[in-house]
């Protein structure tokens, strides 16, 4: 099947077989290797991207049905040499050893705050529940995601990620801005 | 040493490493495509143990994309290559063979059957279905207990016995203490406890995957491994291959926890594939397979006997294990429960103590290093047997350790398993842990809850922990047979603008070398921080080294460092001298200058490095070059320690346990980092109350893995955790120059018992006085209720045996 994604602001038609997963069309097809594949269950969450705005486990979706969307993974955040506030509040609060999670981590802790601009501790806890990292213990990512809602504006997240309270769903944009 | 005006040792830096981590460019050694690439994908046993009757290919061979299929015959037909084992701990010990892939027999679940060759992983992956295997059942042997009984099948028909190894220590023998026997025999109170060590899975996020280039000029591996150096030697040794032809790159690495410490059959059969093949190849596992084909950590069964007078003095320590090696030895898994002989007297000065651990196979995935090895295991053993003589003997617990610790005045202390721990204070730590925990405070609420019948119990447990960390003095490992040294190497080159490149053999995977090293060189040499580049990780770059394990990283190989810096100085003083026309003693180097004693006049070491690099005027005899190399070897572990507070409150309704607070102070010595070491003391307790409350590797009756993947094998997730408080006192170690001991895996090995020590605390009164790990809500509630149907009797049974897990009956049923 012939599908075009865009992906971190570059659009790409590729045919692929129907059951391609979305993150193996990136890394495979796209050369998009900074997302990553840790488990084959959906449980780890260090493949989860955007997609239209919302963060998906990219695993769990085939890339068929990203046809026409907009995609934005971890290389897509940093916009003009400047660190997404949470990119650089995870660097900020050492919330990461190997690294291997925090692609997935990052964009996860991204949807929570357009979601929930001011999370307490436990909301972040919760709001990574589906992200799995066995360096950290958590602390300081829990630290680095509290310490990016405070650098950011409240709604920090792009605009556009943010859940309408009116219509309760969000429209698809391009995601991932620099910390607007 | 010298220092810069504000030394960066001790600084809290952040790191070097995350700019490409938190942005994506990362080097993953599955991100890594070569042209012609083929992909490798692994047929595994379903059962676990049987005969190999037949591997039918054909099918598979037609299949779209498929180049090749190869079954352990095809590819080693004589039978003649065995993964190696490093650690024959004892001259009789049995070790099997362990093929590349599966020839005769199969003989755990997850071991590798047939392997196809083809264009895409995904053709790879689709091929094994059409792999057709005949197997004939063989009698599966499970459970450290089942194995040893008269009569059970054996996994090696061959060896005649499921035993691999009997290891023993005897302080009495040794000339180190006395007679255990003796000790027991004439204590006034002798309580003897088993405890299990239930079987973990290492769960690095990052799956294995490796990639052989045959094209270079060099066979080039890259692997994601925590030993590159080790690989390569080891992948030559096995192979027969000349050592000068292989080169090995361990690029970004996942995490690894031990579990990426070995050299892998996979390893071996992209090696020998792409010989066959002249392509360039590349396995990567899938989660499930990570699961039974990696190597599982612990899997003990410990019987511990402690004697001690009534008014609570330890007289006798004695330990017997059985240790469940699975089917085959890993390249270091039989010396793994043999590291906890050294730390079963732990903090304690214990006048008699036995150890003796038998290693045992089964029909298991192989067990080998995970976080902490042998000392997470020891330390549960020990600091769980004291809060049981404590309740034996009603004597405050925190009040029994105070008893029996080695005072800070006693250090150096020689204990009676023989190693000399250099320095130490656990009177310090302790009183800071109670303080910031407000021990008083919680035994108060702990008491008023008990009278008030609260449904919801609070628990306090302590560990009291030590630890060897910094492995290994050579000698030592000599002493246990083990088949290579400990010392670390490191090389520093000295570039002609002034910049630094530090090389090291140490091999990180997380823990942040590359940030930490260059702390450490900035002091020595005086360069600032941003102007060293520290590579690792590739035998082209890293020629030498023992790589990362064993909390030996900044202990041995931040040594080597410091050594190889020393060795520049020295080199660019006899420069400086000449540039200064000056003799050598009258100069002073600090800050990267070298002045003339009393005066201003002054040169920094990067314009003596330009100058050794123009060479145009050098003093006779000296060569151009500051670049220097030094290779460490430790005269001792080094020992940190700390003091772990677990508070617990347990619904005695639901079984359900809520960690209320965990407060750690930890002594590893100097600080390089703050906050490197308070990271990774987070990410220590996070798996070692993982192990006591959430995960377990279960095996059904037939041997398959029932917990094989991340929906069923329980990782905690951020909201399964609390936050945790960390704090240091800094006891410096006197072996080493920078005071430095080690602190990757103290979390690990103090909190499992922590936490376990807190539940019991808290059910104390219910006659409960074990439950077994993990504590999940269910055996929670089954250990309250069995102390009350035991009507408020001793509770003498443990409150596991739930689900698959069967404590009397052995370890991984």
């Amino acid at each position: 099947m012939r599908i075009t994604v865009t992906v971190d602001g570059t659009s790409y038609t590729d045919d692929v077989e129907p059951r391609t997963l979305l993150v193996h069309h990136l890394r495979e097809r796209l050369g998009k290797v900074g997302t990553v594949v840790g488990c084959d269950t959906s449980n780890c969450g260090a493949c989860t991207v955007h997609l239209d705005g919302h963060s998906v486990k990219s695993c769990s979706v085939l890339a068929v049905q990203a046809d026409g969307s907009e995609i934005t993974t971890i290389e897509g955040l940093a916009r003009d040499g400047q660190l997404h506030p949470v990119q650089q509040a995870f660097h900020d609060n050492h919330a990461l050893q190997c690294g291997f999670c925090t692609p997935g981590m990052i964009m996860q802790s991204i949807d929570l705050l357009a979601d929930n601009p001011e999370p307490d501790e436990h909301a972040v806890r919760e709001g990574l529940e589906g992200n799995l990292c066995r360096c950290t213990g958590y602390q300081n990512i829990v630290k680095a995601v509290r310490d990016a809602a405070d650098h950011m504006r409240p709604g920090a997240g792009p605009e556009a990620e943010r859940v309408d309270e009116a219509t309760g769903s969000r429209t698809a944009s391009s995601v991932g801005g620099g910390g607007e | 040493m010298t220092a810069t005006a504000e030394p960066e040792v001790g600084k809290a830096r952040l790191r070097k490493e995350d700019a490409r981590l938190i942005t994506g460019r990362t080097r993953w050694t599955d991100n890594m495509s070569l042209p012609g690439m083929v992909h490798l994908a692994v047929l595994r046993s379903t059962m676990a143990h049987a005969r190999i009757v037949n591997i039918d290919t054909s099918a598979a061979k037609e299949k779209p994309g498929v180049l090749a299929v190869y079954t352990g015959d095809d590819l080693d037909p004589g039978g003649a290559i065995g993964m190696p084992c490093a650690w024959p701990i004892t001259p009789d010990m049995k070790s099997p063979r362990r093929p590349v892939l599966a020839q005769g027999t199969v003989n755990f679940a997850g071991e590798g059957v047939a392997v196809v060759v083809a264009r895409s992983a995904a053709e790879a992956e689709d091929a094994l279905a059409d792999i057709d295997v005949d197997y004939e059942e063989l009698p599966v042997v499970l459970g450290l207990e089942n194995a040893l009984a008269e009569g059970a099948p054996l996994v090696h028909e061959e060896l005649g016995t499921n035993r691999n190894a009997l290891w023993k220590f005897d302080s009495g023998e040794a000339g180190s203490g006395g007679d255990v026997e003796e000790a027991i025999s004439q204590a006034e109170v002798v309580l003897k406890r088993r405890f299990r060590q239930q079987r973990l899975v290492p769960a690095f996020m990052e799956p294995r995957s490796v990639v052989v280039d045959p094209t270079a000029a060099q066979l080039t591996m890259w692997s994601s491994t925590q030993v590159p150096h080790i690989l390569k030697t080891m992948s030559a040794l096995t192979l027969g291959l000349p050592e000068h032809k292989i080169r090995v790159i361990a690029p970004d690495v996942g995490g690894g926890f031990g579990g990426k410490i070995a050299v892998l059959p996979e390893e071996i059969m992209a090696l020998l594939v792409a010989q066959k093949t002249g392509k360039p190849v590349k396995w990567t596992e899938s989660r499930s397979e990570t699961m039974t084909a990696a190597h599982h950590g612990r899997d003990q069964i410990q019987d511990l006997t402690i004697a001690a007078t009534r008014d609570g003095r330890v007289t006798g320590l004695k330990v017997e294990l059985l240790a469940d090696m699975g089917a085959y030895l890993g390249l270091v898994g039989p010396g793994v429960p043999i590291l906890g002989a050294f730390m079963f007297n732990a903090i304690y000065k214990i006048p008699a103590y036995h150890f003796a651990c038998t290693n045992v196979f089964t029909n298991t995935t192989l067990t080998d290093a995970y976080r902490g090895a042998g000392r997470p295991e020891a330390t549960f053993g020990i600091e769980r047997i004291m809060d049981e003589l404590a309740a034996e003997l009603g004597i405050e617990p925190m009040e029994l350790r105070r008893k029996n610790w080695i005072t800070h005045e006693e250090f150096p202390y020689t204990t009676v398993s023989t190693l000399t721990y250099d320095s130490g204070n656990y009177e310090a730590a302790t009183d800071k842990a109670m303080r910031l925990f407000d021990y008083e405070g919680l035994r108060r609420e702990q008491r008023e809850r008990r009278e008030r019948n609260d449904p919801v119990q609070l628990g306090i447990g302590i560990s009291t922990f030590t630890e060897m960390c910094g492995l290994a003095p050579s000698r030592v490992l000599g002493s246990l047979d083990y088949g290579a040294g400990g010392w670390e190497h490191a090389a520093i080159r000295m570039l002609p603008t002034g910049k630094v490149e530090v090389i090291t053999g140490s091999s990180a995977h997380g823990q942040g070398h590359e940030t930490a090293w260059s702390q450490i060189v900035s002091d020595q040499l005086g360069i600032p921080f941003e102007d060293i580049e520290v590579l690792h990780g590739d035998t082209h770059s890293s020629p030498k080294g023992l790589d990362t394990y064993g909390s030996r990283s900044l202990a041995v190989g931040g040594i080597a460092v410091v050594k190889a810096s020393e060795k520049v100085v020295a080199k660019a003083k006899k420069i400086a001298a000449h540039m200064m026309e000056c003799a050598e003693d009258d100069l002073e180097f600090a800050e990267g200058k070298f002045t003339v004693a009393g005066t201003d006049r002054s040169t920094a070491i990067q314009e003596v490095a330009f100058a050794a690099f123009m060479a145009h005027d050098l003093p006779e005899g000296v060569e151009p070059s500051l670049d220097s190399e030094a290779v460490y070897d430790p005269e001792n572990f080094s020992f940190p320690h700390g003091t772990h507070l677990c508070a617990t409150e347990i619904d005695t309704e639901t079984g359900r346990v809520r960690l209320r607070s965990y407060v750690c102070v930890d002594d590893v010595g100097k600080v390089v980092n703050p906050v490197i070491v308070e990271g990774q003391m987070h990410g220590g307790l996070a798996q070692g109350i993982a192990q006591a409350l959430f995960e377990e590797a279960v095996f059904d009756e037939g041997g398959t893995l029932t917990s094989g993947t991340f929906a069923d094998y329980l990782l905690p997730s951020a909201a399964d955790l609390p936050s945790f408080t960390t704090d240091r006192t800094e006891t410096p170690s006197t072996t080493n120059p920078l005071g430095v001991k080690g602190v990757g895996e103290a979390g690990t090995i103090a909190s499992t018992p922590a936490v376990i020590n807190a539940i019991v605390d808290a059910l104390r009164p219910y006659g409960v006085t074990d439950v077994e790990m993990p504590a999940t809500p269910m055996r929670v509630w089954r250990a309250i209720h069995t102390g009350e149907t035991a009507a408020g009797g001793p509770g003498a049974e443990a409150g596991g045996g739930l689900g698959s897990i069967d404590a009397n009956r052995g370890g991984a049923q």
